[in-house]
């Protein structure tokens, strides 16, 4: 490559991450300076905090954090136990019905409970779950994708210590414990980072099962507070979105190499 | 041996499966057998109706509506994120300075939630005072409302995907770059092969797995992001941005139409899996999964 063309490519990728963080700049701009500089682009703009103390004083969102954390601590505690017990099923036994049930578990990568909000509805309302936190997570509970990739790492385990392990007496879940947890580790990453990024995020489905501020999420808190708009200044509607997506965002950032690699090892697999 | 073997393979495969088909297959099941029955409404109970439902749907203009609307999302999103997506990972496959900062412009995206994204774009398109009137103010333009006109709106939509999407295409491509040897692009540079030509006879044929990938992907998140259409169009004007996911929503949550719901949810299980048969008869000849 000549040096005109490298520079070229260089170029060609900062104008481009430019008008890629042109957005998330501007909402980060109106979030931190007063209403009068919205579209008022001068570095000596006054910075204020007080858009994030409205929007903050505005809206339960303490609240929702709660709810969120919770709910994103529940489904990762649930995948992380159900996926492990299922993948070395999948992994290191052969039964009669494995390749059914492997079917099953992919098929759930196609047809996923993201879709199913009609009969999923129906099924929370008869278990009397409606407007709870323990709704918005079941469908979630086992994730065939989880499952899959958890197999996949489980499968390049060397069986021979599971023998070593076997002579010294320990039973099917002291070897899982033991042996396979500790040598999945950075699967285990990958997937809460995903899980976490996602289930955080999700919207349609806690939107349909919750309807009080004991049980919505911040993606549903958010949504209600930006509809609303009576008269709520754009300004502090950026502030509660950046607020919203500011544990992630800062998350992100500061291991953003880890991020990058789950969701890349998280795809491949 | 053999049979407490299974019997333990069985136990600890029990409690994810309950959940997997508690919540994915049976109401995939009962979806179907619901759309051949009628809405309970107030003291009338649900009856079977056979194919009333789907008489219904195919006679349902929305229906085709959103469905085209699904067609063009998916034709007007895919192709280019994709296409940015290679473009970005070519621009950060290689050494320079602020390598690092692009590379995380292009995927923090990613992480937003589509419902923040979508309040970050409303600043945007809103007529006279987002930042697309300004600027176009300044240009000496009138206001557009591209939100709220039928031929905009999903366009409109479609670049909000974009934005969301390419910057996590791109971490495929790279991996599927930072697995190209070396020696097979030196080795065409040695023979006299442009930058241009290396592309498109080395490097975009061995990213083909890749692209496949991608687009499978790319074809499924397609029907499932409907976040943001709650915030920008609400699926309007006159359905004009309403894509099939939102339209059994509304179907099912704001009319509690659920029979007509589960009949269109049947549409969209159908959809999926014959992308799911392509994917078999295209994908999996090309890519070895390990």
């Amino acid at each position: 490559m000549t040096g005109f063309d490298r520079h070229l490519q260089t170029f060609g990728a900062l104008i481009l991450a430019a008008l890629w963080v042109l957005p998330l700049a501007y909402a980060i701009w109106t979030a931190i300076h007063p209403a009068a500089y919205e579209a008022h682009f001068v570095l000596n703009a006054p910075l204020t905090t007080d858009n994030f103390v409205k929007a903050w004083n505005a809206a339960p969102f303490a609240r929702y954090f709660l709810n969120t954390f919770v709910l994103v601590t529940a489904i990762l505690a649930a995948q992380f136990i159900l996926c492990t017990l299922a993948a070395y099923a999948f992994a290191r036994y052969r039964f009669p019905g494995r390749g059914f049930l492997f079917f099953l578990v992919l098929l759930q990568l196609l047809v996923m409970p993201d879709i199913l909000i009609v009969e999923n509805y129906r099924m929370i309302h008869s278990l009397g779950l409606v407007d709870t936190i323990t709704a918005i997570g079941l469908p979630y509970a086992a994730s065939g994708f989880g499952i899959f990739l958890i197999r996949q790492t489980f499968l390049t385990i060397p069986t021979e210590l599971d023998d070593a392990a076997r002579i010294e007496g320990a039973g099917p879940l002291t070897i899982l414990w033991r042996v396979y947890v500790p040598l999945a580790r950075p699967t285990y990453l990958a997937y809460g980072l995903v899980s976490v990024s996602h289930h955080w995020n999700n919207f349609l489905w806690p939107l349909i099962v919750t309807n009080s501020v004991e049980t919505r999420p911040v993606t549903v808190g958010l949504s209600i507070f930006s509809t609303i708009d009576a008269g709520v200044e754009w300004s502090v509607i950026n502030a509660a979105t950046l607020m919203t997506s500011g544990p992630l965002l800062i998350g992100f950032l500061l291991f953003q190499r880890q991020f990058v690699q789950s969701f890349m090892r998280a795809g491949i697999k | 041996m053999s049979r407490r073997h299974w019997i333990q393979a069985w136990l600890l495969l029990l409690p994810a499966m309950v959940f997997l088909i508690a919540f994915t297959h049976v109401p995939a099941v009962t979806t179907i057998w619901n759309s051949f029955f009628s809405t309970p409404r107030g003291r009338r109970p649900s009856v079977f109706v056979g194919l009333d439902n789907y008489e219904r749907l195919v006679a349902d203009p929305v229906f085709w509506k959103v469905l085209g609307n699904n067609l063009w999302f998916a034709l007007g999103t895919i192709p280019i994120s994709i296409l940015l997506a290679i473009v970005m990972a070519l621009f950060v496959n290689r050494q320079f300075r602020a390598r690092g900062l692009v590379r995380m412009a292009y995927f923090t995206p990613t992480v937003l939630p589509l419902i923040a994204v979508a309040n970050i774009w409303l600043f945007f398109y809103t007529p006279g005072f987002g930042l697309i009137d300004q600027i176009l103010g300044w240009l000496g333009f009138g206001q557009t409302n591209l939100l709220g006109s039928p031929d905009t709106a999903l366009p409109a939509l479609m670049a909000v995907t974009i934005w969301k999407e390419a910057g996590f295409f791109m971490i495929f491509y790279l991996a599927a770059l930072q697995s190209i040897p070396p020696s097979l692009t030196e080795a065409a540079r040695i023979e006299g092969a442009g930058s241009w030509r290396i592309f498109w006879q080395i490097t975009f044929p061995l990213m083909m797995p890749t692209t496949l990938f991608v687009s499978v992907n790319a074809v499924i998140n397609s029907f499932r992001m409907v976040d943001h259409i709650f915030i920008l169009t609400g699926g309007g004007p006159d359905n004009a941005s309403s894509l099939l996911l939102y339209y059994i929503y509304e179907t099912s949550f704001r009319y509690w139409d659920t029979s007509y719901g589960a009949t269109l949810t049947v549409v969209m299980i159908a959809l999926l899996c014959l992308i799911a048969i392509g994917q078999v008869f295209f994908l999996d000849r090309k890519v070895h999964y390990k």
